[in-house]
């Protein structure tokens, strides 16, 4: 039997607990805020981008820029984005396990993997399964700019053009609503869909109808890697608005348990409480009763 | 021509502006040029400067800060970096970043002297189309 004194001990610790989840409660549904507001101006701009580019890109001649040429499958990059920080529930577990389970099967259909990362958890995560990343990126969480976005589009950009890696994918949770995340597994290079180079290479290319102003080599210079840039940007802003949601939802369930926890517990301090009593109680009529005797 | 076009202006900061449009005009990286309806596919890098539409007897204008118009037969989409409605431009902002630029320009040390260029020009047209706006 617990004595009264550690219950209410561990009353207080819940309690403290519970101030704790609820503060960072707040705190994530204020971040999130911000980081939605940024997300949702942005997405109608990354969307017509990648429908402009979806477009050119399945009328454009392979070989007008290096970001548009398709080679043979070897190497995929994985780039994987997932949080710094813990505390926000299955976020980081879905994402990671959605990965391991993706780069699982492209091992198994042969390919070489190159895997690079964005957050502390995924780092963690792939040098214990001893996958370590090429490129780590930590400490973007929360503070996301458009610089970082460049700096990984660049180092993406001058992979796929050196002929390291052939293929690019991101996974990362896509902001569905506060209470859903969405595992997002995209191909972000080669540009352009595969489906329909089959029957283009049969055809031949189609170079549309297109007008290009300036010329189309100096359209797509300009164009292409800052379409990269945008869908990396647009992933992380997505991956970070999804992690503060994770949290919030997270921490609401802890605070609502420490609760329960309290409750229960409080239950459990009263009833030692009043046996405490009954026993003093039954105490003091014995003795009593032991004295009348005499 | 009964057709209308679907005018769509996007930058990283928002959906700038979204309408059914009789024909618009633009400042091409190569040059100004306008759209009506059935404008044949056509993809251009777009300067810093003015977007001018016609909608029925209105007209409206748009500061386009560099990007990309796509252009098809009845959409137009056009990608800014940033963009401004004429009647969002701050226009005292404008006139002080245009005489910030200005100075700096005079001065012509130590600066680097695109990216004031680009301030000028940028604070130039701003003031322009704002002007537009209290002539109308």
């Amino acid at each position: 039997m617990p004595t009264l004194r550690d219950l209410r001990k561990k009353i207080k610790s819940i309690q403290s607990t519970k101030k704790i989840t609820k503060a960072m409660k707040m705190v994530a549904a204020a971040k999130l805020r911000r980081v939605q507001d940024r997300m949702l101006n942005f997405r109608p701009y990354a969307i017509s981008m990648s429908s402009v580019l979806s477009d050119l890109a399945a009328v454009a001649e392979r070989q007008l820029h290096p970001l548009l040429a398709v080679r043979g499958r070897k190497t995929v990059e994985v780039l994987v984005i997932t949080s710094d920080k813990g505390l926000c529930g299955a976020f980081n577990t879905n994402i990671l396990r959605a990965a391991a389970n993706y780069i699982e099967s492209l091992k198994k259909e042969g390919f070489e993997i190159s895997l690079s990362v964005v957050g502390r958890k995924a780092r963690d995560y792939f040098r214990r399964r001893n996958l370590p990343a090429r490129k780590i990126w930590i400490g973007l969480s929360g503070r996301i700019a458009y610089t970082n976005a460049q700096e990984i589009a660049s180092e993406l950009i001058t992979n796929y053009v050196s002929e390291t890696v052939d293929e690019v994918v991101l996974v990362y949770n896509e902001f569905k609503s506060l209470a859903l995340q969405k595992i997002s597994i995209v191909r972000l290079l080669p540009l352009g869909k595969l489906e329909s180079e089959k029957g283009q290479s049969e055809v031949g290319p189609i170079t549309a109808d297109f007008l290009y102003e300036p010329v189309v080599e100096a359209l797509f210079e300009m164009l292409l890697p800052k379409h990269i840039e945008i869908q990396v940007y647009r992933a992380l802003l997505e991956s970070s608005a999804a992690e503060e949601a994770a949290r919030m939802t997270a921490m609401e369930n802890a605070a609502k348990n420490c609760e329960d926890l309290i409750q229960r517990v409080t239950l459990l301090a009263n009833k030692v409480r009043q046996a405490s009593i009954t026993k003093d109680l039954m105490d003091i009529v014995g003795g009593v009763e032991a004295l009348k005797v005499k | 021509m009964e057709n209308k076009l679907r005018l769509q202006i996007v930058s990283p900061y928002g959906l700038i502006f979204e309408d059914d449009v009789d024909e618009f005009a633009a400042a091409g990286s190569e040059g100004d040029f306008g759209v009506l309806p059935g404008h044949a596919p056509f993809l251009t890098g777009l300067k810093i400067g003015m977007l001018s539409y016609k909608k029925g007897n209105e007209a409206g204008y748009i500061f386009i800060n560099r990007g990309f118009a796509e252009i098809g037969p009845d959409k137009v989409v056009v990608l800014a970096d940033s963009a401004e409605k004429a009647e969002d431009i701050d226009t005292e902002r404008a006139k002080a970043a245009m005489k910030r630029a200005e100075e700096r320009l005079k001065k012509a040390e130590d600066i680097d002297f695109a990216r004031a260029e680009a301030a000028l020009e940028r604070a130039t047209i701003r003031t322009q189309i704002a002007e537009k706006r209290t002539m109308r």
